[in-house]
């Protein structure tokens, strides 16, 4: 039997000090990032039209791209500059303080869980609609995919990013397949965008509609941020994060607008806003077989690399909780063989399961939106507090993003409209989230961070911080 | 100042801190499905002539629907089925309320919980 002891940055094994492997590049980045993304095309983003027609899903995918670029290239300057498994939680530890910390690796357990979750109800619902056999349930589709991933995760960061890359290139290279099929520059043959769209439906509820919309435009890019989640595995954080995150971004926004632009030229809005497989449905609708099961592949494909990669960043969230006491440290420990943060891993399984057969998948995408916006709102005032700690100059940065600080007030204001169209469709659950953060930030502040070593946690090679 | 050294935690008490986790994730999460605070208000405003038509579809949009499976009959309760945004503005502030008394207590106290960390951190400096 191995002894392992988990000290502050590493596990001991036998006397020799374990760490995450630095293994990964830009392109694992990238399948990282848009891996866990990708599935917001498949499903998800087509709620919004739901929420105020086919014109308000695509408002809200250029607004909602604007702040996730916003996002992203926030994101890039601190996590260039911070490189440590945590992403933003090791942003929140230098930046604002401890008790923001736990919060935002919270808030990223929950977004990334919830997310999982949600992409296992998807697996699981698209292959049931597929067999369409009598009781045939999505229950074991779940499970089975779980707990696939979460051993796969297990066994190493990057055999998991490998996999995540392949598949989620295959479910990419789908969404191009079918939108140069039903020929783009024509409309009437296969497309009827004019005949679909029509002044009269395309904003149903008017302008309070596209704000409402917002909820699960969202959904368009989630996830994005996870990138940074890799920080410790990278072989150059300072090249490879900004590098594969802006390229995920860039790679996202062509894929939401040429997704907008098929499904919506293909379906009428209110069908398009209650499916469960937007794509796929068009596959189907375009008459050709095979781009109807290449479509059935590739969602089951998103869904796939979308779990995987939240089961990874999830974990290191976690990881990271255990690694500066903020939780128990037994959840620091690094597996001696697979170099991955296995008790994290493990911890999450059975919380993930537990909540894909109690929530269905409109429930466990907003639990998941909630959390990743509570996260944003911070990231747009910590980037202020960043620039003023260690204005440009006194610190080495990876990246240094342009305009600042228009993107921070940008990602900051789309946030707050965001915190109303939940108001619209799940207010009680954004105050009972809230006040959940509320009463466990009191039990951090007040009992659990005595355990916490201080001094310990800035690590840093920084000056101290302007106003300190 | 003194290097702060935090007590040594028992088995036991990190067993129930993790349980003390996991109840709070499960309550937050758990209880809005519970209790049917989970949803948006949606109703079907329901019309007696169910034609394509009727229900403001042009050829196009009922040729679709009709490829995807449905009659106007069954196409109704989804094309009739409505939001109706009312902004509830008591529930409104309470949320305000809530998110902003929230984020200020989090910047103020990890704000004191940083300074110690700093001044430990770069004491000798």
């Amino acid at each position: 039997m191995t002894a392992a002891v988990e000290t502050g940055k590493t596990t001991t094994i036998h006397g020799d000090r374990v760490s995450l492997l630095r293994v990964l590049g830009p392109a694992h980045v990238w399948a990282l990032g848009v891996g866990i993304v990708l599935v917001g095309e498949f499903t998800g983003w087509n709620f919004s039209a739901d929420k105020g027609g086919a014109l308000a899903a695509l408002i809200v995918c250029w607004i909602v791209g604007l702040l996730y670029t916003s996002v992203a290239m926030i994101d890039s300057e601190v996590t260039s500059t911070v490189a440590a498994a945590g992403g933003q939680y090791a942003q929140a530890k230098h930046i604002v303080g401890p008790l923001m910390a736990f919060n935002v690796a919270l808030f990223l357990v929950f977004a990334y869980t919830m997310l999982e979750v949600s992409d296992a109800i998807l697996l699981g619902d698209t292959i049931v609609a597929k067999a369409g056999v009598e009781g045939l349930t999505h229950n074991s589709f779940i499970a089975a995919t779980i707990v696939v991933l979460a051993w796969l995760n297990y066994r190493g960061v990057l055999m998991t990013l490998n996999v995540n890359f392949v598949i989620t290139a295959i479910a990419y290279v789908s969404i191009v397949i079918l939108f140069f099929s039903v020929s783009p520059w024509t409309q009437g043959a296969v497309l009827k965008l004019n005949e679909l769209v029509t002044p009269g439906n395309a904003l149903p509820y008017g302008w309070i509609g596209v704000i409402a919309a917002f909820q699960f435009g969202i959904w368009y890019y989630l996830g994005i941020e996870g990138t940074t989640q890799a920080a410790e595995e990278v072989r150059s954080p300072a090249r490879s994060l900004p590098y594969g995150t802006m390229a995920g971004m860039i790679t996202l926004l062509i894929a939401a607008a040429m997704t907008w632009y098929v499904c919506a030229s293909m379906m009428p809005w209110e069908y398009l806003g209650i499916t469960y497989y937007p794509l796929w449905d068009a596959g189907k609708l375009s008459g050709s077989p095979l781009l109807e099961e290449l479509l059935f592949v590739a969602t089951l494909l998103s869904a796939l690399a979308s779990a995987n990669g939240c089961i990874n960043d999830a974990a290191r969230a976690w990881f990271s909780l255990g690694r500066d006491r903020y939780l128990p440290s037994w959840f620091s420990a690094v597996h001696p063989k697979y170099r991955t943060p296995y008790r994290s891993i493990l911890f999450l399984l059975p919380i993930a399961l537990a909540f894909a057969f109690i929530a269905d998948l409109n429930q466990a995408i907003t639990f998941s939106i909630l959390s990743g916006v509570l996260q944003y709102t911070f990231m747009s005032i910590n980037i202020m507090m960043f620039r003023k700690k260690w204005p440009l100059g006194t610190i080495r940065r990876g990246y240094t993003h342009p305009f600042h600080p228009l993107p921070a007030i940008v990602l900051f204001c789309l946030c707050v409209v965001t915190f109303f169209a939940i108001f619209l469709g799940f207010g009680s659950q954004l105050i009972a989230m809230t006040i959940f953060y509320f009463l466990i930030s009191l039990w951090f502040h007040f009992y659990r961070y005595k355990f916490v070593r201080r001094g310990d946690q800035f690590t840093m090679p920084w000056p101290k911080p302007q106003g300190y | 100042m003194p290097r702060y050294t935090p007590p040594e935690q028992s088995k036991v008490g990190q067993i129930f801190d993790i349980a003390v986790v996991v109840v709070a994730i499960f309550v937050a999460l758990w209880l809005p499905l519970k209790l049917g605070l989970a949803g948006a208000a949606k109703s079907i405003d329901a019309l007696d002539t169910k034609t394509w038509d009727s229900l403001g579809q042009n050829a196009t949009m009922a040729s679709i629907w009709e490829k995807l499976g449905y009659t106007p009959e069954t196409a109704h309760d989804v094309i009739r089925n409505h939001f109706h945004y009312i902004i509830d503005w008591p529930t409104l502030i309470i949320m305000a309320v809530v998110l902003i008394g929230y984020f200020v207590f989090l910047f103020r106290a990890s704000d004191r919980e940083y300074r110690e960390v700093i001044n430990e951190k770069f004491e000798d400096k």
